[in-house]
């Protein structure tokens, strides 16, 4: 449908290219999340992963700060329609994480858990073969607390409310369990090249 | 149940501040809207091109079918452009919805509420407010609203007047770019709490920088962190 007097304001071509549908290029780094900061001592973080209830390995920051780390840029997006490009983080693929814990992925399913109690199901195939980290740096500093440090997930192929703030540890679950925002309506996927956002698109 | 493209009419359109133009429009929902959520607006060009925004609902849940938006035209705005300028009654855009489940209060969640707006955060929070004064009077009210100056406050009558003429809400304007203007402080933070009461739930809205400083102060005034929701504008 044609809206009657809309013309738009297009991007260049080699960032149209790199937009997803229904999204816009934006320079800043706005901030989305439910509710206040989480205040995190760094001496009293653990980042856990769990089979169901049942804890397989624990990590403190020390201890994960000596994992191999592993860089990666590129576009973020997130589903409220903005759009960043280049950004640069570096943080312990899920890989690593799975090799330091000596296990192999238990299920094909997780739910990452944040501080503030935040929840979003991702596939292991989406994180496994250097898709996903946790990621402890941002632009070569720590992440500043209001973009998830100390700790923030990282799956850039998805949108970005699946790149779980505060992340405290990976849940495995035995079928594809909704979180928070899935269970409000949003997709249980969401990729943004398909513009994934809500249930049933 | 998936959320599905549908067309909406304007049906209305007002200057609300000297940067903010309100627009009704004839929406036919699937499912109820809750106070506080928002929709997706899109339009489209001549040439196929298309642009997507959310918006907040200004508006009460009681009046499903005609809404009110809100919209700050920002400086070099594609689509806050298009309705500060182009956009009039008949006209027709794209719009999907209701969307937000967490940044939302439905009357049996009770009270005390309070209410932290910036400048046009303040949308979701008349949403709120309007549905709390229908549905749910007797549930005590604060909304602390920090704007730039006296002509952009948003609903500014109708505040005041709630203010007067409702027992259990009150209103605390803070502008910041007048003579003597202050921005939201731990001070203001404490009166407050000090005239609500320990509030139950809290919404805070408005720009990026906004929402973290009270949201902070919030915190450091003891509220609990997860009674307190969060939505914010823009970079």
């Amino acid at each position: 449908m044609v809206t009657r007097g809309f013309t738009g304001r297009r991007p260049p071509r080699p960032d149209a290219e790199r937009l997803p549908p229904g999204q816009y290029l934006t320079d800043d780094f706005p901030v989305l999340q439910l509710g206040p900061t989480p205040k995190i001592d760094l001496a009293r973080w653990r980042f856990t992963l769990r089979e169901g209830a049942k804890p397989l390995t624990s990590w403190t920051w020390e201890e994960f700060e000596a994992l191999p780390r592993t860089r990666w840029a590129g576009d973020i997006h997130c589903v409220t329609k903005w759009s960043k490009f280049d950004t640069a983080w570096e943080g312990v693929t899920f890989d690593d994480i799975l090799a330091a814990a000596g296990i192999e992925a238990p299920t094909a399913y997780l739910l990452a858990e944040g501080y503030d109690d935040y929840t979003t199901n991702v596939p292991v195939a989406d994180l496994a073969g250097g898709k996903g980290m946790v990621a402890t740096r941002y632009a070569g500093e720590a992440i500043p607390p209001d973009h998830g440090g100390p700790a923030r997930l990282l799956v850039p192929h998805l949108y970005f409310w699946k790149s779980a703030k505060w992340v405290k540890g990976l849940r495995f679950t035995q079928k594809d369990e909704a979180g928070f925002w899935e269970l409000r309506g949003y997709h249980m996927y969401g990729d943004p090249w398909r513009e994934q956002r809500f249930t049933g698109d | 149940m998936a959320l599905t493209w549908q067309e909406a009419r304007i049906t209305a359109a007002a200057p609300e501040t000297p940067r903010v133009r309100r627009l009704t429009l004839a929406v036919g929902w699937s499912r109820p809207f809750r106070a506080g959520q928002h929709v997706d607006v899109r339009l489209t060009a001549p040439d196929g091109y298309q642009a997507q925004r959310s918006y907040s609902i200004a508006s009460s849940p009681s009046r499903p079918e005609a809404i009110d938006l809100l919209i700050e035209r920002l400086d070099d705005g594609e689509v806050s452009g298009f309705f500060a300028d182009v956009a009039e009654p008949g006209d027709a855009i794209e719009l999907r919805g209701p969307i937000g489940g967490a940044f939302v209060w439905d009357p049996p969640q009770g009270g005390p509420l309070l209410l932290v707006g910036g400048g046009s955060g303040v949308v979701p929070l008349l949403s709120i407010l309007r549905h709390r004064a229908e549905a749910a009077p007797a549930v005590p009210a604060l909304l602390l609203y920090s704007a730039r100056t006296q002509e952009e406050v948003i609903a500014r009558e109708e505040l005041i007047r709630r203010d007067a003429e409702e027992p259990g809400f009150r209103l605390m304007l803070t502008l910041t770019r007048v003579p003597g203007g202050r921005r939201l402080d731990a001070g203001r933070i404490g009166e407050a709490l000090a005239a609500l009461g320990q509030p139950a739930h809290t919404f805070v809205c408005g720009a990026n920088p906004f929402v973290s400083a009270v949201s902070d102060l919030l915190v450091e005034a003891g509220l609990p962190p997860q009674t307190i929701r969060t939505e914010r504008f823009g970079g």
